[in-house]
């Protein structure tokens, strides 16, 4: 089987059977890999093994393979997504780390994601915050003319890269607070920043900032580290403008 | 839901903390402002006429209060972010990377903050404490000779280099890291911002820095 440019690792990869009890790191050689691979192919035949052999493979996310889901969360060498910038881990190859190497893999580690099972991790507290304020309202009936609603250029190219967001966790995961505020932002930029997000404006801003806290997220203190790792490349300038959004919902909404 | 208020929030204590950093930056021009009449080299004349102000002025004392109740609140909500922080991630990582994403000092705020808190009870019991007895007891008090004693020592001038130190890098994140959590973030004047708080944090304590030495050195006698 062995082929020129096989590549030899050694893995360290995080085994926790489930949220209620401890984990730790395991070892685990791995050989004749091909530079081409992307991580999770790598990790394909290392489970393949491990289940020929009888042992229980590695339980890890992963849907798409293509960088858009956001499933694969992996921590690797201390790093969301691995050591590139502006990926998710299946667009990362196995040329990016050299013969011999020894890679260290665990889950995003946050209060708010516990671990389902070694890497596997619940990202499901986003859901609740989305389901707190991400959407808007809409009649039904006949689709409208799109031009019915004219919409800045400069707007809609930045709802457009805040709606880039998959939700795959890294800013929480790179994050040295676990801070969700990257990912929070994104999804109330992406409708306050367009007329069809308005009607909900000040109480999207509220109630999904209410829900982030009480998820137990951490606070932002920017670093910056959330942006430089977002596989989507999400902006900071969202996190001040989600500030902006939640100081004038307190102020403007005129509430008790 | 939304039973937060504004100053609880995790936002607003973020305001809160951009605001108190913003608010003490604002003292710190003042504190170097007046501190640099020392380098007129007139055996500290003009000095003493400013401290003797400061000290003695109501408006100034007023303002005094409010300058300790923002550095509390500063501490106080650093304090309380930091224990929410940890508390966000119970598990730690074997193994991380920070210098890839993100500056050693955006991530050692706490760390700085302890170390200027450490500094600024020492500097307060040399200059604060000697001119607030002085005040109390209606006596002239000489703070040009207090820093001539001071600085005559070299552990205080070695305290002294470690406190503008890690004021510089507090103020390196600080400064622009306020606007952001205010929610100025702009294309135009993000970048200007960030400019002039590199200016700031390294030019205020550049000054500061220079006081021990220049005493230290007798080049200001």
């Amino acid at each position: 089987m062995s082929h020129e440019g096989g590549m030899n690792l050694t893995l360290k990869v995080w085994k926790q059977k489930n949220s209620k009890t401890e984990g730790h790191l395991e070892t685990y050689p791995v050989s004749d890999i091909s530079p081409d691979m992307s991580f999770l192919e790598m990790f394909d035949v290392l489970n393949e093994k491990l289940i020929s052999t009888g042992k229980e493979p590695i339980a890890f996310d992963h849907d798409c393979r293509e960088g858009i889901c956001g499933m694969c969360s992996m921590h690797i060498n201390g790093r969301p997504h691995g050591p590139k910038g502006g990926i998710t881990t299946c667009q990362l190859h196995m040329r990016s780390f050299k013969d011999g190497d020894t890679i260290v893999v665990e889950p995003w580690r946050a209060a708010a994601f516990p671990v389902v099972k070694d890497l596997v991790v619940d990202r499901s507290s986003f859901d609740r915050i989305i389901a707190a304020g991400g959407y808007v309202s809409v009649n039904t009936g006949n689709a409208k003319d799109a031009n019915n609603i004219l919409i800045p250029k400069t707007d809609a190219d930045d709802a457009f890269n805040a709606a880039a967001c998959i939700g795959c966790g890294a800013c929480v995961a790179a994050c040295k607070n676990a801070s969700a505020m990257l990912f929070v932002s994104a999804k109330i930029s992406q409708l306050s920043l367009l007329p069809q997000g308005q009607i909900e404006r000040t109480s999207r801003a509220e109630n999904m900032i209410a829900v982030m806290d009480e998820e137990g997220f951490g606070n932002c203190t920017n670093t910056g580290a959330c942006e430089a790792e977002c596989p989507k490349e999400i902006s900071l300038e969202n996190i001040a403008r989600m500030n902006r959004e939640f100081f004038s919902a307190k102020v403007l909404a005129n509430k008790k | 839901m939304s039973k937060e208020t504004f100053l609880t929030s995790t936002l607003g204590r973020k305001l809160l903390m951009g605001l108190t950093g913003l608010f003490l930056i604002g003292f710190l021009v003042v504190h170097v402002s007046l501190n640099s009449l020392i380098f007129l080299n007139d055996h500290g004349a003009t000095f003493n006429k400013g401290a003797h102000f400061m000290s003695h002025n109501i408006v100034i004392r007023i303002m005094e209060v409010g300058l300790f109740a923002g550095l509390i609140a500063h501490m106080v909500l650093a304090l309380q972010l930091t224990l929410k922080n940890n508390k966000a991630r119970p598990v730690k990582y074997a193994m991380t990377n920070g210098n890839a994403n993100s500056s050693w000092y955006s991530r050692s705020m706490g760390i700085l903050g302890s170390l200027l808190l450490m500094f600024l009870v020492v500097h307060l019991a040399n200059f604060w404490i000697p001119t607030k007895i002085a005040v109390f007891n209606e006596t002239e008090h000489n703070t040009f000779e207090d820093m001539k004693v001071v600085f005559s020592k070299w552990y205080f001038v070695s305290v002294y280099m470690v406190g503008v130190i890690a004021l510089s890098y507090h103020l390196l994140h600080g400064f622009q890291s306020a606007f952001q959590s205010l929610g100025m973030n702009h294309r135009k004047y993000s970048p200007l911002v960030r400019k002039v708080g590199i200016l700031f944090a390294i030019g205020v304590p550049v000054i500061f820095a220079a006081m021990p030495l220049v005493i230290a050195f007798g080049l200001i006698k």
